[in-house]
Formats: C-alpha cells, structure tokens, sequence
C-alpha cells in the first residue's frame, strides 16, 4: 500500500545564522509522529535538539516512510538537498541507509536499533529495552490476580524476543505461578490489530497486558476491560489512567545532542552504541498509584541497580526453552548473544515463531 | 486442550466486530462496483469517515452525530471523486488511487488536534433477554447498534438490487451503459448516487475504527482496510450476502489467528494476512478468463467510461 509521505521542515526562525550554515539534520520515520510511542518518542528529542541548538541546526522530517524503495528514494532527496546528518529511526531501515550511505560518504547516518554497518559514515545505536522490560516483567508478576499476562509483540526480532525473555524471567522471578501469552501481529503499527490482539489476551484470562508495539490501542483496550498494562515507547497513561501501571519512554534526546555535537567539531564518527538506564536512554514512566508503595521501591531499586551495573537482568542459570543450558549459575549474556537472541527461555509455553 | 481456553462465543462475537468495517466499507463499493464504477478510493474515504467522524463526535460529545458526519465526510471524497470521473471523465482506477492518498494526507492535517483524545463511549444496544441465551447471546446479541445496522443494510442493498426498480435500473447502468442510456435513463445521475452511497458507507466503515473499535483517532488508522473491502466485493462476486460472508470469513481469519496465537499455537501468520488478497487475485484471474465472466457477475460496463456523445 502506498502511503502519503508527510514533509515538514522546521526551520530555524529567520535570524541569519551568525557564523556558519546550520547543520542540517534530517528524521525519517516509520510511522507518524503522532502515535503517542516509538516516533513520538524519537520526534521528542529531534524537538529537545532543535531547542538546544536552536539556529545553528535546522532539522527536517519526513513520517510513514516504508522500508526499502521509499526509505532509499526519501534519504536520497535528503542527502541530495545538503542534509549533513541523518536519523533512519527503525530496525527495518538497514538495507536501505547501507545503500544510501555507499552513495553519500560525507553524510553521516544514524541508524537506530539497525546491525548492518558496511560503511564508515554509519553509526547504529539502540536502547537496552530489555533493562526496562525486567522492570515490567517484576511489576506485571506481583501485579496479576489471574498469573496471566499477555504480551503483543510486534516482530521475532532480537529486541523484541530479548524483551519477552526479560519480562517473563523477571515476573516469573517473583511470581512461580505465572504464564505469558504471546501474540505477534506482524507490524509496529495497526491500532485495530492490536486492539483485538488486547482484547483476545485478556478474554483468555490475561490481566496485565504488555505490548511491543507503538499505538495506543491496547492500553485503551484495557481500560475498558479494567485490566492492566503497560505503555510502550512513550507514557500513555492518558488512555488508560486507572491501567497504565508504567511504560519504558524512550529518551534518544541527549544522545542525538551529543552525535549533532560530534558532527559539528569534526569528530563525528561511527559507533556502535548500546544505552541504557545508566545513560538515561530509557526510563520509566511514573508509576501508576494502584502499584503499592512497596513494589515501587522494589522497582525502583532494580531500576537503580541495573543503572549501576549491578545487576544484568540476563543471569544465569537459564535455561533455553527446550531445558538445554544457556547461561550457567552467575553468567551474564555477552551483548551479541542478546543482539542476536533468536529463542525463548525455559517457562515459556508459546513456540518460537520461525 | 490447547483450544481449551478459546470461547466459540466470544469467537463468533469478536469476528462480527472485526468484520464490520471492512463489510460496510464493502458494501457501499459493492453498489458502486454495480453501477459501473470503479472507485479504489475506498481507503481514502474510509479515513476521511474515521477523522471526521472523530472530530464531529469529540466536539459535541455524540457518538450518533459522529456517524452522520462520517457518512458526510465520505461523501465529501466521493463527491469529488463523482466529479473527476463522471463530469471530467478521468480515468477510474488513477483517480480512485489519487483519492485515497489524498484521503490520507488531509486526514493527518485535520486530525492533529485530535490524537490522543478519547471519543464518546457509543453503549451496546440493550437486547434485554436475548443477550442472556447461553452462547448465543454472548456472540450475537451483545454488540453495539452498528453491528445490527450493518447486517440490516446488507439486506436492504440486496432487496434495493433485487427486487425494486430503481435497483434495476441500477444495475442495467452498470451492465450495458449504451442500452440503459438509450432507453432514457440517466446513466451519470444514476453513478453520481451510487458513488456518494459508497462514500457514506465508506466514511461509516472508518468511523467505527475511530469510534468504536480502536476508540482514538491516530492518522493511518484504517491500515489498509479499505483495500480489504475492495478485494471483498471481488471476492464476494458483487453479490451482498456474499460479501457479507466473505467480510465474516476476513475477520474470522483475523480473530482466530490471534486466538491461536496466545493459546501458543504456532501459525503461519504471514500467510494469514495474505490471504484476502491472494484469494482476490485468484477470483480476479478467474474472471479475467471470458467465459467465467458472466457466472462470476461482474458488471459489464463496469470501469469503463460513459459519455452521452458516444
């Protein structure tokens, strides 16, 4: 299907810049910037890095980009028209900032959550989701009444599964007795799917739902249910007041500030970042008051210690599904097994997608 | 035992929800597709009923009102859509395509005031004692007045096609335009009525997404809904109760794969939601082969375009 590309530039108000041209920085995304989550989250720190920059960076969006042809043709007219940094905010993006970026050696390209670096002008940075997803899974555990909670995934990426994992460890952690289902719809985005994917977890028996994908859907959903859940990307406790329990918001803004910085004394150069509650890339969303005062602090405290590197929320002993040992007693997951996580841990009962 | 935790109820009910836009969508084009024209804007109207609808439920607090303007805004597209095809005589099928990006990109200028409100709450319709029957009532008699009104709809196409004259009329329009125009009717006010009724139902489709089903107005939203009710009314052979079945059927698809799914079933969900279009394409390339042409009931004069002068 096609879809309206929707371009705005913000430019910067019509003082003349003192000194330079001002660093033109380009944005696209996956899907609008209004969808109260993952662009919303990623459109909030473009808006934090024009204010702190104010004139001497000008930035530009373009929403609802599709991967491949449109990505590839959107960043083409970007680095054609002197946009000297560029921000390719999805996973599915890869191919395409690869090509593009073969063609435009002195731009440099962002890509979030990406893996495929095959040029020197791209850097890849992502949030450490599963950190965050712990501290739902230790939540949403003592949280439900029913030991069920429901989980709508969007892809079997390793960001995602890495998520489910974390979730189910922890809340399995504190509550022996629990048991997730998973529905994975195929799409970062489809508020009706994901309304039904919510609405058919909790009428087979799930009380807490969470969701990796970005609309809003499913914490409305609950409410009306009167159930829990959980946001994602951005705080949505304003469509579920009594359900939204938390959410991981994501806080790209000041490493997008420190990258324009880099671009703007010559330092720029590409990396491979992976950030996390200590870098203050993800953070939780305030606690909704229905969480009691102790299971606050207790999340609070795991937020605290895995921000100080305390505690991994991947430590042995885990096993995989199928009960062969993955991590022995006290080992931590190494980054790129988590990078690359393509299974569920033991406990899970739904199986894998292929 | 895996199916164990799956209500056959709360199936049949949940498939009805999913499958009420995608049915009224369709079968407004369906009467559209009858009377010789080709509209692909279904998604762009769609999306112009889900705003508007939100934005005129939200500002006086009516669900009811809501619908009205939503039936309206469809209108509005189709009217232009009316315009361009039957006044201007412009291709069909660009128009069609142009009308639902346009659809697309207006909906998101004039719902951005409107994200993340929440809609006025539109009650299930009060069926006293019959929504207390055991399994029937939970999966036929709990649903809003929409549900209903879409069923009811479904069959007053049917009789309007079937059974009255302006029905007939319609149809002898959308089989053979020469003949109908040369005996007297007015094959353009006839098209210009039937676009606008698809329009309506187009426009009331989207607003049961924003309204009812997702309740929030989020620009996108229909996500390729309209396509589904394009593919329908192929599939369904442009008979209405047909489509009705097929909408059922797509929605099925979806409510039961997702109950699959968090029963922990492993399904091939790719090919799920590929296959609305594949069983189109296969009903297309059906009657794209002459002699299944006629059996298959596509209107004859349908896409092709009708000056007087010719």
């Amino acid at each position: 299907m096609k879809k309206l590309l929707t371009a705005a530039v913000f430019a910067a108000l019509a003082t003349p810049a003192m000194s330079d041209d001002p660093t033109k920085v380009g944005f696209i995304y996956i899907g609008p910037v209004g969808d109260f989550g993952w662009t919303a989250g990623h459109d909030r720190a473009r808006q934090e890095l024009q204010d702190h920059f104010g004139d001497a960076v000008e930035t530009s969006i373009v929403e609802n980009v599709d991967y491949g042809a449109d990505a590839e043709r959107v960043m083409t007219q970007m680095a054609l028209s002197g946009t000297d940094m560029i921000f390719a905010a999805s996973f599915g993006y890869g191919p395409d900032v690869n090509s593009v970026a073969g063609r435009f050696p002195d731009v440099a390209f962002q890509h979030a959550t990406g893996y495929i670096q095959d040029h020197p002008n791209i850097s890849l940075y992502d949030a450490r989701f599963y950190e965050g997803r712990a501290v739902l899974g230790h939540i949403g555990g003592k949280m439900t009444e029913t030991n069920t909670i429901g989980y709508i995934a969007s892809f079997p990426i390793p960001a995602v599964v890495s998520g489910i994992n974390s979730a189910y460890l922890h809340a399995k952690a504190v509550n022996p007795d629990v048991e997730f289902r998973i529905i994975w719809t195929y799409s970062w985005f489809d508020p009706s799917l994901e309304a039904d994917a919510a609405e058919t977890l909790i009428e087979q028996g799930a009380d807490v739902i969470m969701q990796h994908t970005d609309s809003t859907a499913a914490v409305r959903v609950a409410e009306d249910a009167g159930v829990m859940a959980f946001g994602q990307a951005s705080d949505m406790v304003d469509f579920g007041p009594t359900a939204h329990l938390s959410a991981i918001v994501d806080r790209w803004a000041p490493y997008y500030i420190d990258r324009v910085q880099a671009l703007k004394d010559g330092t720029w150069e590409a990396q491979n970042s992976w950030m996390g509650f200590a870098e203050g890339i993800i953070e939780m969303a305030p606690w909704n008051d229905r969480i009691p005062a102790e299971l606050q602090e207790e999340a609070d405290a795991l937020v605290a210690s895995i921000a100080a590197g305390e505690y991994h929320p991947f430590t042995g002993p885990i096993n995989r599904q199928d009960g062969t040992p993955w991590l022995a007693e006290g080992e931590v997951a190494e980054d790129s097994a988590l990078a690359t996580m393509d299974f569920f841990v033991e406990g899970i009962t739904s199986e894998f997608p292929n | 035992m895996i199916f164990g935790s799956i209500n056959p109820a709360v199936l049949m009910a949940a498939l009805m929800v999913a499958a009420t836009p995608i049915l009224l969508a369709a079968i407004g084009e369906l009467v559209v597709e009858k009377s010789g024209v080709l509209n692909l804007g279904v998604e762009g109207m769609m999306i112009m009923g889900a705003c508007m609808g939100f934005i005129i439920a939200v500002n006086p607090g009516s669900p009811l009102i809501g619908f009205a303007g939503a039936a309206a805004g469809g209108m509005v597209l189709a009217a232009l859509f009316a315009l361009l095809t039957q006044a201007l005589m412009t291709n069909q099928v660009a128009s069609g395509l142009a009308l639902t990006l346009f659809g697309l990109g207006l909906t998101a200028l004039l719902g951005q005031q409107y994200v993340g409100i929440t809609p006025p709450r539109t009650p299930r319709l009060d069926l006293g004692p019959l929504s207390e029957i055991p399994f029937l009532g939970r999966a036929f008699f709990r649903h809003d007045i929409v549900v209903y009104l879409t069923v009811a709809l479904v069959g007053a196409v049917w009789w309007f096609l079937k059974f009255t004259r302006a029905g007939m009329i319609m149809r002898a329009v959308g089989e053979n335009h020469e003949a109908a125009h040369a005996l007297g009717y007015h094959v353009k006010r006839v098209r210009l009525f039937a676009i606008l009724f698809g329009g309506a139902c187009a426009g009331l489709g989207g607003a049961y997404l924003s309204l009812i089903r997702v309740a929030g107005w989020t620009e996108g939203m229909t996500v390729g809904a309209g396509w589904i009710a394009l593919a329908l009314v192929v599939f369904a052979s442009w008979r209405p109760w047909r489509a009705m079945a097929g909408a059922y059927l797509f929605g099925g698809v979806v409510v039961l794969q997702l109950n699959l799914q968090a029963a922990g079933v492993r399904i091939p969900v790719e090919y799920l939601s590929m296959s609305p279009y594949l069983i189109t394409i296969l009903v297309l390339v059906l009657i794209s082969s002459g002699r299944a042409r006629a059996s298959l009931n596509a209107p004859g004069s349908l896409n092709k375009p009708f000056h007087a002068s010719s």
